[in-house]
């Protein structure tokens, strides 16, 4: 199959997305909440990945807004309008919908799969073709060789690359997609991965996607949804999701090692860390206590950092134990980080040190920072942001 | 042994011709009547349980009663003649076209049935851009089933006055003393008609469903 | 005419209703006795000794036996031999053998290897596969080709009249021939219900015989046994 997409640029003309709002949506079977009181936005351009263990209802959550499934209660709204307000065909083919198992019409070409809801829209034949051919070239598979083969002719992966490509056709201002690269091998599925996330920047469509694989979620979302029993239990980015799990049941669905992978997203230089709290070998004792009290020095667990003339590091100093000067002989000053280390192998130095801080290094080896675990964990959220205002 | 007689043969070449057309009218006709009830019955019945056997369930005892029974049973309504007769074997396939309609239409893979009505597909759409040609296999199965069944049932209309090659070998054949020329030629003609009609049928399958004929390369 | 004509019609002495009941439900069970005896000895041994060369033979002699006309059949046979109820016998076997032959050919090939595998795996002796595994597996299959076949030869029956081996077709002919409605009803009614019954019987057996597990939801008459429905494109899980 071909590897990636031909052309990464967006297609011409203004690309829509819309948001997308749900307002206490619950699907009632029987006794059973599948989807209890479901309220969130997704706005518009961003990836939304609905995520939970099997039977959560994030399938059931999706399949509402396109109205495959009437809600029981509650509202769901497309750029402020209800759903509701529109008959079901009409609203599903302005909504791009890709499922795990593709669907693809067998009796028709490739072509004629992706042509259908602009046919159904009732486009004009001159618009649908070129339409067809720009879509398959996005998508990574060349019209020229595609277009008239039939869905049994092709692979997995490009049986999904149709049906991204069919989703897009109509230019909907959403797509849901539930699980669509889960049928699929490993290395498959990463490609696809990464040629949604490229094809995502060139055309940024609102999405709610459905996985159960964290690793996918975090790689392609811009905020999380983790769903267990029908109800939300934590709406936000990746990196937050990661650092600070709402609850024992998202920490355990998240998993530590999941974290830490996560961790490998960011770096020191990411967070905003507290200037290390250094003192200078023979500095006057009554000095330190001054800049104590003023709140401009502010020890660790009562200590200071030792350091030489240089900058740096020779041990920590408890501040009750300094007399007239400060007295340091070389010592254990474990372990020593740098700006550029990544959380995940910053928090692996702490804890083989069995340290609760770690003192960050400049080029120079000159004390700069101090990172300790929290603030490790409670920097995660940062980054993320930063994406979303980017 | 009794030997054949082509010189017979020959100088009823044109009767021959008659019935032989009057034999594929006979089955043209049976065959879109029974299309024509056994489709939309089929259609409405394939997501129910309960009218799906019920309809069956006529269907099989139709094609159980023995076809002259089932022409003699229609006599005291219709005329003798080609009537009785198209209806009883239009009658006898329906439970072949009925029951493969219905295999065929709840074999269309949710699915692909859940991704068309994901793309804003109606109801009717579906139905008709969707389930029906994916169906198209088994339906056209339960044609051809039927088709060469009907062209063999269909020498019994002779019985009842519906002409046909069947008036070969009752009238001409059996009733003269059993005279082997005409019930030989009749049993040939008919089986080489059914056989020419299965291919013919089996070939407009294979045009209509190309994707079924191209596989992953 | 009121159902009473129709049982005096059937009841009449020249036309012995009764007497041609008997005679075609005996001539009905000789030919499947003898057309299943045959058909399943036929089939076997092709599953079990024959091979390719077989099995092509195997379908199209049944294809063949599916399009050759059961009337026309039956009267050929009574042509070339003499008229009477052995002929006319002759005639429903030979129509009677190609669904049996098949069902059985096709049911003993179709037994999943993997199953009477595993089953020798258990511990099975190869009398305990073939009993407990092979032929309760292949029964059902079996039973279906002897129910087509019972119902074929039952309506065949009623032509055997026409080739002067008697049975039902009596009084439908005759009512036929004197445009005698009640004489037509008095054979075509018991005719019928004689069918249906056989299909009932028959098809209820059929159904108890199929283990519950295998019991199909839907069923389809079939070109060749094991081609259906369309089947969903396969999952493209490597």
């Amino acid at each position: 199959m071909p590897g990636t997409p031909a052309t990464d640029a967006p297609p011409p003309g203004d690309v829509r997305a819309g948001t997308l709002e749900l307002r206490g949506v619950t699907k009632r079977y029987g006794p059973t909440l599948a989807v209890d009181d479901l309220s969130l936005t997704v706005p518009a351009g961003k990836v939304c990945v609905l995520i939970g263990p099997s039977g959560c209802g994030k399938t059931t959550a999706l399949r509402m807004i396109n109205r495959l499934i009437e809600p029981t209660a509650g509202e769901i709204l497309i750029d402020g309008t209800d759903v509701r307000r529109r008959p079901a065909a009409r609203l599903r083919r302005e909504i791009g919908y890709v499922i795990q198992q593709v669907g693809l019409l067998p009796h028709l070409t490739v072509a004629q799969n992706v042509a259908t809801v602009p046919r159904l829209l009732g486009w004009a034949k001159a618009r649908v073709g070129p339409r067809v051919d720009e879509l398959l070239a996005l998508v990574g598979l060349p019209p020229g060789d595609y277009a008239r083969r039939y869905p049994a002719e092709l692979s997995g992966g490009q049986q999904q690359r149709v049906g991204l490509a069919r989703a897009l056709a109509g230019d909907p201002p959403l797509m849901l997609m539930d699980e669509p690269f889960s049928a699929v091998d490993p290395i498959t599925r990463e490609r696809l991965q990464t040629d949604f996330l490229r094809l995502h920047r060139a055309v940024p469509k609102t999405v709610v996607f459905v996985s159960h694989d964290i690793d996918e979620a975090v790689k392609m979302a811009d905020v999380i949804a983790v769903m267990r029993a029908g109800r939300l239990v934590q709406f936000a980015p990746p990196a937050e999701l990661l650092a600070d799990p709402a609850d024992e049941f998202v920490a355990d669905f998240v998993g530590a090692d999941r974290a830490l992978k996560g961790l490998a997203l960011t770096r020191l230089e990411d967070l905003d860390l507290p200037p290390a709290p250094t003192v200078r070998r023979g500095e006057a004792g009554g000095d330190v206590r001054d800049r104590v009290a003023s709140g401009t020095l502010v020890p660790i667990g009562g200590a200071v950092l030792a350091t030489g003339d240089d900058g740096h590091p020779l041990r920590w100093v408890p501040v009750a134990a300094i007399g007239d000067r400060v007295e340091a002989t070389p010592g254990r000053t474990e372990p020593l980080l740098s700006p550029v280390t990544t959380l995940r192998d910053a928090l692996s130095a702490l804890f083989e040190a069995g340290a609760s801080h770690g003192v960050v290094v400049d080029g120079a080896g000159r004390a700069v920072a101090v990172a300790d675990v929290a603030t490790i964990g409670g920097g995660l959220a940062a980054p993320a942001e930063k994406a979303g205002d980017a | 042994m009794p030997e054949i007689r082509w010189d017979w043969l020959q100088r009823h070449a044109d009767d021959i011709q008659i019935m032989t057309v009057q034999h594929l009218e006979i089955t043209g006709l049976s065959m879109a009547l029974a299309l024509a009830v056994a489709l939309p019955v089929a259609v409405a019945v394939r997501n129910r349980r309960v009218p799906f056997a019920v309809a069956a369930g006529v269907a099989d005892v139709l094609y159980t009663i023995p076809s002259l029974a089932l022409f003699a049973l229609l006599l005291p309504y219709t005329d003798i003649g080609r009537t009785p007769a198209v209806i009883g074997l239009a009658a006898y396939a329906l439970s072949m076209i009925v029951r493969n309609t219905v295999v065929g239409l709840r074999g269309v893979p949710a699915v692909v049935r859940d991704a068309a009505v994901g793309q804003g597909l109606t109801p009717r759409q579906v139905l008709v851009r969707v389930e029906l040609p994916l169906a198209l296999p088994a339906i056209m199965t339960g044609v051809r089933l039927a088709t060469v069944s009907t062209v063999g049932i269909a020498t019994v209309a002779a019985f009842v006055g519906g002409g046909g090659l069947g008036e070969l070998i009752w009238d001409k054949g059996i009733q003269r003393e059993m005279f082997l020329t005409p019930i030989l030629a009749g049993t040939v003609l008919t089986t080489a008609l059914a056989i020419a009609l299965d291919a013919l049928l089996a070939g407009a399958q294979w045009l209509l469903t190309p994707w079924a004929r191209r596989g992953r390369t | 005419m009121s159902p009473h004509d129709v049982w005096e019609a059937f009841n009449d002495p020249n036309l012995d209703g009764p007497g041609q009941l008997a005679t075609h439900v005996r001539l009905s069970l000789i030919a499947l006795a003898a057309a299943t005896a045959a058909g399943v000895a036929l089939g076997v041994a092709a599953a079990k000794l024959g091979g390719r060369w077989t099995a092509f033979m195997v379908v199209s002699v049944s294809n063949l036996g599916r399009t050759v006309p059961t009337f026309a059949l039956m009267a050929l046979v009574v042509a070339l031999t003499s008229i009477g109820e052995r002929p006319a016998l002759a005639g429903l076997v030979l129509l009677g053998i190609p669904p049996v032959l098949l069902n059985a050919y096709t049911a003993v090939r179709g037994v999943d290897p993997a199953v009477t595998d595993a089953a020798r795996g258990m511990g099975f002796t190869r009398l305990g596969v073939l009993t407990r595994v092979e032929i309760p597996l292949s029964l059902p299959l079996v039973f279906a080709g002897i129910r087509i076949s019972a119902i074929q030869i039952v309506a065949t029956a009623v032509l055997a009249a026409a080739v002067g081996a008697g049975g039902l077709g009596v009084l439908i002919l005759a009512g036929l021939a004197n445009s005698d409605d009640a004489v037509l009803l008095a054979g075509a009614v018991p005719t019928a219900l004689l069918a249906v019954g056989t299909g009932l019987v028959l098809g209820l057996a059929q159904w108890l015989l199929t283990p519950r597990g295998l019991r199909p939801r839907t069923t389809s008459h079939t070109l060749a046994p094991h081609r259906t429905a369309p089947r969903p494109p396969e999952k493209d899980t490597p």
